[in-house]
């Protein structure tokens, strides 16, 4: 047998048919008998639920309250987590004295500590760094908690049915309930574009949370396949493709999520790894920039296409990091670096497959517009 | 019917040999949204890249089983390159070549052969 890890979720997925693949050295489902396509307009059109316990889920504590907590993180994080409301939660990254990033995270405000979930290839440095940079502060790893996601516009509803006052919360808003399936961890977020909630459950639980969820007809299990293409029509970014520790957040496009408090002239200006770097590129700009891409015609562009300006010759300009068909909009569609005098929205440019280069548009992210409860 | 080990089929008609994938092989693809054919009178030698399948995990190859030149391809498919996991044995065949050598379709495994082949 393989040393592959599993989640708590592991027999249920086989029973419904998942079909199981390594995923950063967790088996875990890829897709299910109705396939990518359908499991993707599904979760758009009802409601898909998504085992993601690979995921790492650290608390972090201080004695000396959360605004110490906080104030600790903000030294790995360019992010404004002092200011941060209870119950509420920030989309951040950790980043290294480069400038580049060493993983994208979600932070919360729990009242008396810090709530942060990191992605499953990342946590073990994630926890690492986190137990030796934060001084004055506890960092425990929960590993006696499923984590599962619903998204999609039924999700609400479906939710609520089962643990009332969900439906009150919004974007970004965290929680605790208590519930037929003990105490949950809930947020109203997700990473498919889609309202939705990522919900924490105790592994004895899961199972049974999972199958009381899928057994409403609007809820159907989906893999790791049409997680990936319902990112990336929502125009977010994946660890390890589209953004790692040799891109900048500025070079990302994800200077959004850096906010006013940590950047020149701010109260708590920089103090974080690569701050000299990433200040500078948000005055300066950046010699390149994520971007998203239309390809013409229904081919995808797939993650390493070189990327050029024109249909012959000339030096290259950009690759594409990820690609794939969008079910939604039914069409390819891809995430690039180009350099950044060829970002703006509406450049024509070209992609290489299979040795031909093929007319691509530079577009606005997200693809398909987000469903968010703001 | 004569099958390949790269899990197509061959179904020989006249002095054509019609290609297509087999229902195995559009299940391992999955969703199929992509298909691109050759040209109408392209000489091909066994084993060329004859079709590009793009299905939602990756691209894959179709390849040419035998020498000859393909007369005929299937349009649909690039409209609907659905079908190809919807009926992978009969409408979504992909191109009619015309063999030069008919003796490489004994090389070939017949159903109950490519039935063992794939467990």
């Amino acid at each position: 047998m393989s040393d592959l890890k599993t989640t708590p979720l592991h027999d249920l997925h086989v029973e419904l048919g998942g079909k199981m693949v390594p995923f950063a050295g967790y088996e875990m489902p890829v897709q299910y008998p109705l396939g990518v396509m359908k499991e993707h307009l599904h979760t758009r059109a009802k409601a898909g639920l998504f085992d993601v316990s690979h995921m790492g889920q650290v608390i972090v504590y201080s004695a000396d309250g959360y605004e110490a907590a906080a104030l600790a993180m903000e030294k790995l994080v360019p992010v404004n987590l002092a200011g941060l409301g209870t119950n509420r939660q920030r989309y951040g990254f950790f980043t290294n004295d480069h400038g580049g990033i060493l993983d994208d995270l979600m932070l919360a405000n729990r009242g008396d500590h810090m709530f942060v979930v990191v992605n499953a290839a990342c946590k073990e440095a994630d926890i690492a760094h986190m137990r030796e940079s934060l001084e004055g502060c506890s960092v425990d790893e929960i590993t006696e908690r499923a984590l599962m996601a619903l998204q999609g516009p039924a999700a609400e509803a479906v939710l609520e049915a089962l643990v009332p006052g969900v439906a009150d919360m919004k974007f970004m808003d965290v929680g605790i309930f208590s519930s037929d399936f003990d105490e949950l961890w809930i947020s109203r977020s997700g990473y498919t574009g889609e309202d939705g909630y990522e919900i924490s459950v105790l592994n004895e639980n899961a199972v049974a949370l999972a199958k009381a969820l899928l057994a409403h007809d609007d809820v159907e299990p989906i893999g790791l396949g049409a997680r990936d293409s319902l990112r990336l029509e929502g125009g977010l970014c994946l660890y390890g493709n589209d953004i790692d520790t040799g891109t900048t957040p500025v070079e990302a496009a994800l200077t959004w999520a850096i906010q006013k408090v940590r950047r020149k002239g701010g109260e708590r200006e920089g103090g974080f790894p690569g701050a000299d770097r990433i200040l500078g590129e948000l005055e300066n700009g950046a010699s390149r920039t994520r971007v998203g891409l239309r390809p013409e015609g229904r081919a995808p562009m797939r993650d390493g296409t070189p990327l050029f300006a024109g249909a012959e010759g000339g030096e290259q300009i950009g690759h594409v990091t990820s690609g794939a068909f969008g079910p939604t909009i039914e069409g390819p569609m891809s995430m690039a670096y180009v350099t950044s005098d060829l970002a703006a929205e509406g450049t024509q440019l070209f992609g290489e497959v299979r040795g031909k280069r093929q007319p691509v548009t530079v577009t606005a992210m997200p693809f398909t517009p987000a469903n968010f409860k703001r | 019917m004569k099958y390949t080990e790269e899990h197509e089929w061959l179904r020989v008609e006249d002095d054509v040999v019609v290609v297509g994938i087999t229902a195995h092989a559009s299940e391992q693809l999955g969703d199929v949204v992509f298909v691109e054919l050759p040209e109408v009178g392209t000489e091909v030698t066994k084993d060329d890249d004859a079709v590009v399948i793009e299905s939602v995990k990756a691209a894959s190859d179709i390849l040419a089983p035998i020498d000859g030149e393909i007369v005929e391809v299937n349009e649909a498919l690039a409209d609907e390159p659905g079908k190809v996991n919807e009926d992978p044995e009969g409408d979504a065949w992909f191109f009619k070549i015309k063999a030069s050598d008919p003796g490489q379709m004994d090389d070939y495994m017949d159903e109950a052969a490519y039935k063992k082949f794939i467990g």
